[in-house]
């Protein structure tokens, strides 16, 4: 809402600076996002009348103008403008003035003459082509024939005003007028609101005037004023009025159609003026369309209306969508002599659906659908009419039908005084409350339970106690309410287990040198086919969004790891070959029968490339051991034990000799693989790619954060070092599953020291070195005793696996 | 006799100031004091002196064993020191190279802040909930006082599942989830960090981004408290000096309504691009339950009030480090995360 600083000062004496006053409405809630001086940069630029042109002698694209600036003397201004005729008024730069953009006019000589000034454009001034008339669109801007010569064009032009550009909240449609502003305004400066006087002359009228309005669907539309106009000479606004519209960013257009708007903009009555003779029998009828019905808007484009959308009718069919648009066939044209206006109430619900099932947002609906004031329709009406009776283009007729089948009752709302204070720890009286609202044009009586509030209809917003509460504070000023801190009793304030568990180890992955990303919870379908997911993959079956901005951004995703290798991939074309990354998010899965889907906290991680390496550090291929290693110790640290790795060939995206399956005991809580090659070319990536996806959820549910403390061990602890050689397809998983078997309690740990291949071995066989610790809790060991066990596992690895001993 | 003994001494003394390393004073040792050294060999000889001679023989051969002892101590000790000083001389490093590198990792800033965010609200006895980030209409919108066509809906442009089902547009809808669940207890203190949607993309709007929530509600909560809460974050976020001030605002779900705004933290309140030159930042929006929505979620509203607040994590991270873009946050670029 674009409020002239000028044009408010109509209603309201306002004794502080623009500025001063923006920041009170902005903390009052009316938000003023900008401050806007149109004719901030113009100086020196007058009236002046063009007395006599003639042609320049050496140019045919120029002519010479004499024109006057009130005084004796007339100044000699060379134009290329070819819009300028004797006897006009323009505006006149003078030599000196300032114009937008920072142009200085000086005195020149085009072409051998001498120019002292410039005739202007209203582009020239700073003003916005789109909203001057038609006729001051292109060339120098033609003013009408009595405007005084050798003023000031700021104030006639209205470039002395500062606009503020109001930033409303929805729940205050009252202040998308000049009057509601002002309101404001009043009572934030406690000064008085002075409403604009409406007097009519009303003519009787004729014989065949006829108006009829007759609601159908009274549900939609809860009361119609149709006030008719006759005499009606069609021609352009008075200056002023044309300055408003344009101060508020509407364009003028003529008389009649500006009036409607400039009442729409002073009070927030959207109105419409019809061409009373192009309406059958001045009947109107306020009805839901009938399905299939068509009606050409003022914007020339055939809108189909179907039947839960309101018209204004006329027994030939519709004339305009209500609250919404009004209709060609009826509009005020040049010739038009008689002119219904309309001044209505349209269910706010009806006209947002429908305009915006049309797509058709207008000044009028943006008003409508916030909810007017319905007390004031009739009031609109007639300071419609009378603007038009004043500027002589129209003589309003005794003839004025007010279909209001159930005028709204006034609201009252009682508002304690107790429960102001208590919401808002204040120690206000009940007069200091009262005279607060009364501010703000509350009417207020107090009665025993309180103070009874009657709502104006301007505020339909109000209608509880706490909205007044909002009204109170407001006023008295949210910076005069103290500062506290909730009392009462004392909670602990603390993380749950799964919360601190998700903390720690994005901390982990963090210190172990993996960056954390966060990627978009929605992603574009053909994500599957890239990683090969399976047609018929459960994974396929994604939450689709109805209304996606782009096919990037589709479905929710079931999956985590393909938002980290678009990272990798969008990092790998910036050369940043190398990295590790790690993402904690929900993926998204539909559930048969249920009407939210099911949302799984997953863990994923992704490594590329190489760790940095130094002049003394040889850079670590970060490869499948690598991640597994990270992984193992993150397992470790949230307490989680009895981790295995089972390899999987069927892993859709993965290497299939590459990839694990991982599971504590015999929860799977993942996938651990490379990726598969084939995917890895899908994303454009030069390096192999490892990642892995675990479900978080399982991994919250077997993870422990008890610690139990084990006596360190008393007696010396004795090294083996086993070296077998055994076939290379055995996992060594099942090897050291096998050591442990078979060493007893005594052994407490092994570790694969070295793999070897060689030519010494069969092709199918390599050679592996394990280092057993063998230790008791109550003995030292003796040789022949770790020697029995290190024999015994040999045996059995000799037996199980064909493994034999090393020499 | 004493002059043999006499001779000893100097020639050990000769021998012991020449030596260089800890191999020659051993060698030294050995050939003076050992059991077949020369002062050994002198003092077998005692046997044939006279017997008042032997006193006096006795008392020298000690004096230049004692003398030698401890000349051997004193270059044993010059000879370490030496060798010392030599080592340590040969083992100079330049210790302006790089140490060995060590991969450190990075949390991404929005998951660091919101931890802040979280903490500093932990401290004052709020607790974590969290909530789906797809929806029904009945929590998103019904339930926050957002009935169908309200035009506050306009305010949080939705993507849809379905008519019913949608992207949760703020975290709002763990306040209602979390009272039914808690309904009638009491002190409710939450606050619920997440992710949520708008249909909106462009340089200052991302159609994912995250909120924290904040709500209490209690017997007798206040405005009052909300903005001292409110206070106590924003210096605890933002350093002591910031100030605060509170606009009226709208929210369906929240009456009275206010949006916070501190003095820009750039410019520190003279004005400058950041804050189009207000000196003032807008950071969350706030304010008192609507009665509507205690009621909605099993509470009276005559019998206690709350206070709720929301805010942007993407806005406090970016005003934090200094970001100027919002799309570096979702980029993942990981230069820009290493920064963290």
């Amino acid at each position: 809402m674009r409020v002239s600083f000028n044009w408010l000062k109509e209603y309201v004496d306002i004794d502080v600076s623009p500025a001063a006053l923006a920041e009170s409405l902005t903390l009052a809630g009316l938000a003023v996002e900008g401050m806007e001086e149109p004719g901030k940069e113009i100086e020196k630029v007058f009236t002046g009348k063009i007395i006599k042109i003639d042609t320049h002698p050496n140019a045919d694209k120029l002519v010479i103008c004499q024109v006057s600036l009130g005084g004796e003397e007339q100044t000699q201004i060379v134009t290329g403008a070819t819009n300028v005729r004797e006897g006009q008024v323009v505006p006149v730069a003078v030599v000196g003035a300032k114009l937008a953009g920072g142009l200085t006019i000086k005195k020149a000589k085009l072409r051998g003459v001498e120019s002292r000034g410039m005739l202007c454009s209203g582009a020239e001034l700073g003003m916005d082509p789109d909203i001057l008339p038609e006729e001051q669109q292109h060339g120098i801007m033609i003013l009408s024939a009595d405007t005084p010569v050798g003023v000031d064009v700021k104030p006639l032009l209205g470039l002395d005003d500062i606009i503020m550009e109001l930033e409303l909240t929805p729940n205050r449609g009252d202040c998308m007028s000049m009057l509601g502003v002002a309101r404001e305004v009043a009572a934030l400066l406690q000064k008085p609101l002075k409403m604009p006087a409406v007097q009519l002359s009303e003519i009787p009228p004729e014989l065949q005037d006829r108006v009829r309005v007759d609601i159908d669907d009274a549900d939609l539309c809860r009361r119609y004023v149709a006030r008719l106009l006759k005499n009606v000479k069609i021609g352009p606004s008075p200056a002023w009025m044309q300055q408003r519209l344009r101060a508020a960013g509407v364009r003028p257009i003529s008389n009649v159609v500006d009036v409607t708007n400039y009442v729409m903009l002073e009070m927030g009555q959207p109105m419409h003026a019809f061409d009373y003779d192009k309406l059958q029998d001045g009947h109107i009828i306020v009805r839901r369309a009938a399905s299939g019905e068509t009606i050409i808007s003022l914007d020339k484009a055939e809108r189909k209306l179907v039947s839960d959308m309101l018209v204004i009718a006329d027994p030939g069919g519709p004339v305009a969508v209500a609250g919404v648009m009004g209709g060609l066939e009826s509009e005020v044209m040049e010739d038009t002599t008689a002119v219904l206006l309309e001044s209505a109430y349209f269910k706010p619900i009806s006209v947002r659906r429908t305009s915006r099932d049309l797509g058709l947002r207008s000044e009028s609906s943006s008003r409508f659908e916030k909810g007017i004031d319905i007390t004031g329709c009739l009031r609109a009406a007639d300071r419609a009419a009378a603007l038009l009776q004043d500027m002589g283009a129209a003589d309003t007729v005794d003839l004025v039908v007010d279909n209001y089948p159930e005028p709204a009752v006034e609201k009252t709302v009682l508002l304690r005084p107790d429960r102001v204070n208590q919401y808002l720890d204040t120690d206000l009286t009940t007069a200091e409350i009262s005279k607060l609202l009364t501010r703000l044009h509350f009417k207020v009586q107090e009665d025993h339970n309180g103070l009874l509030v009657h709502i104006p209809g301007y505020r339909p917003d109000i209608s509880i106690e706490v909205d007044l509460i909002e009204e109170v504070a407001r006023l008295y000023g949210y910076k005069n309410v103290k500062n506290t801190l909730p009392t009462g009793v004392i909670t602990q304030g603390s993380r749950t287990v799964a919360q601190r568990l998700a903390l720690k180890v994005k901390d982990f992955l963090a210190r172990s040198g993996f960056k954390e990303v966060i990627t978009y919870s929605f992603m574009n379908n053909r994500v599957f086919d890239r990683v090969g997911l399976p047609k018929e993959h459960r994974y396929r079956n994604a939450v689709q969004l109805q209304n996606p901005l782009s096919e990037e951004q589709a479905v929710m995703r079931t999956l985590l790891f393909p938002g980290l290798l678009e990272v990798l991939q969008r990092n790998s074309n910036r050369r940043l070959k190398d990295g590790a990354v790690f993402e904690l998010g929900r993926v998204f899965y539909p559930r048969a029968g249920e009407i939210l889907p099911k949302e799984v906290p997953m863990l994923a991680a992704a490594v590329t490339g190489f760790t940095p390496g130094s002049w003394n550090t040889q850079p670590v291929s970060m490869d499948f051991y690598y991640l597994k290693g990270c992984l193992d110790t993150l397992l470790a640290y949230v307490g989680i034990k009895d981790v295995s790795y089972r390899p999987a060939t069927d892993i859709f995206g993965s290497h299939p000799g590459r990839t694990a399956k991982v599971l504590a005991g015999d929860v799977e809580l993942g996938v651990i693989g490379e990726l598969h090659p084939d995917v890895q070319e899908s994303y454009d990536l030069t390096q192999r790619v490892v990642a892995m996806e675990l479900n978080f959820h399982r991994l919250i549910q077997v993870a422990s954060t008890s610690k139990k403390y084990h006596p360190l061990p008393k007696y010396p602890g004795v090294e083996r070092d086993l070296a077998i050689v055994v076939r290379q397809d055995i996992p060594s998983q099942q090897i050291i599953d096998k050591i442990y078997q078979h060493g007893g309690d005594i052994l407490r740990d092994v570790q694969v020291f070295d793999i070897y291949r060689g030519a010494q071995f069969a092709s199918d066989q390599h050679s592996m070195a394990f280092a057993l610790k063998f230790q008791a809790v109550d003995r030292t060991l003796t040789d022949e005793e770790v020697a029995y066990k290190t024999d015994a596992i040999m045996e059995a690895l000799q037996r199980d696996f064909g493994a034999i001993l090393r020499q | 006799m004493q002059d043999k003994l006499k001779n000893i001494l100097l020639e050990a003394n000769q021998v012991l100031s020449g030596a260089s390393n800890l191999e020659e004073l051993n060698d030294i040792r050995v050939r003076f004091l050992g059991k077949k050294g020369l002062l050994t060999v002198v003092l077998r000889g005692m046997g044939a002196l006279p017997a008042e001679e032997r006193p006096v023989v006795g008392q020298l051969a000690n004096e230049v064993r004692s003398s030698i002892e401890e000349v051997l101590e004193r270059r044993t000790v010059e000879i370490k020191e030496t060798l010392r000083r030599v080592q340590l001389e040969a083992e100079k490093i330049d210790v302006t190279l790089p140490g060995t590198v060590f991969m450190r990792g990075h949390r991404h800033p929005l998951s660091v802040i919101q931890e802040e965010i979280e903490d500093i609200f932990l401290g004052m006895g709020y607790t974590i909930e969290e909530g789906p980030e797809i929806e029904t209409d009945f929590y998103n919108f019904e339930a926050l006082n957002l009935p169908k066509d309200h035009p506050a809906r306009d305010m949080q442009d939705s993507f849809f599942i379905n008519p019913e089902v949608l992207l949760r547009t703020h975290t709002s809808p763990v306040q209602v989830r979390t009272m039914e669940r808690t309904a009638p207890g009491l002190p409710v203190r939450i606050i619920a960090p997440g992710r949520v949607y708008r249909r909106d993309d462009d340089a200052t709007h991302s159609p994912m981004f995250n909120q924290v929530e904040g709500l209490v509600v209690d017997r007798r909560v206040t405005f009052a408290d909300l903005k001292g809460t409110l206070q106590v974050f924003v210096e605890k976020m933002f350093g002591q000096t910031t100030k605060t001030r509170f606009r009226s605002s709208f929210f369906p779900f929240t009456e009275p309504s206010a949006e916070v705004d501190i003095s820009c933290v750039m410019c520190g309140g003279q004005g400058c691009r950041v804050c189009s030159h207000s000196g003032w930042l807008e950071i969350l929006g706030c304010g008192m339950v609507h009665p509507r929505v205690l009621e909605v979620s099993g509470y009276n509203p005559e019998e206690v009030t709350g206070f709720a607040f929301g805010m942007g994590v993407e806005r406090i991270t970016m005003l934090k480090y200094g970001i100027d873009d919002l799309r570096l946050l979702f980029d993942n670029d990981l230069r820009f995360l290493a920064q963290f």
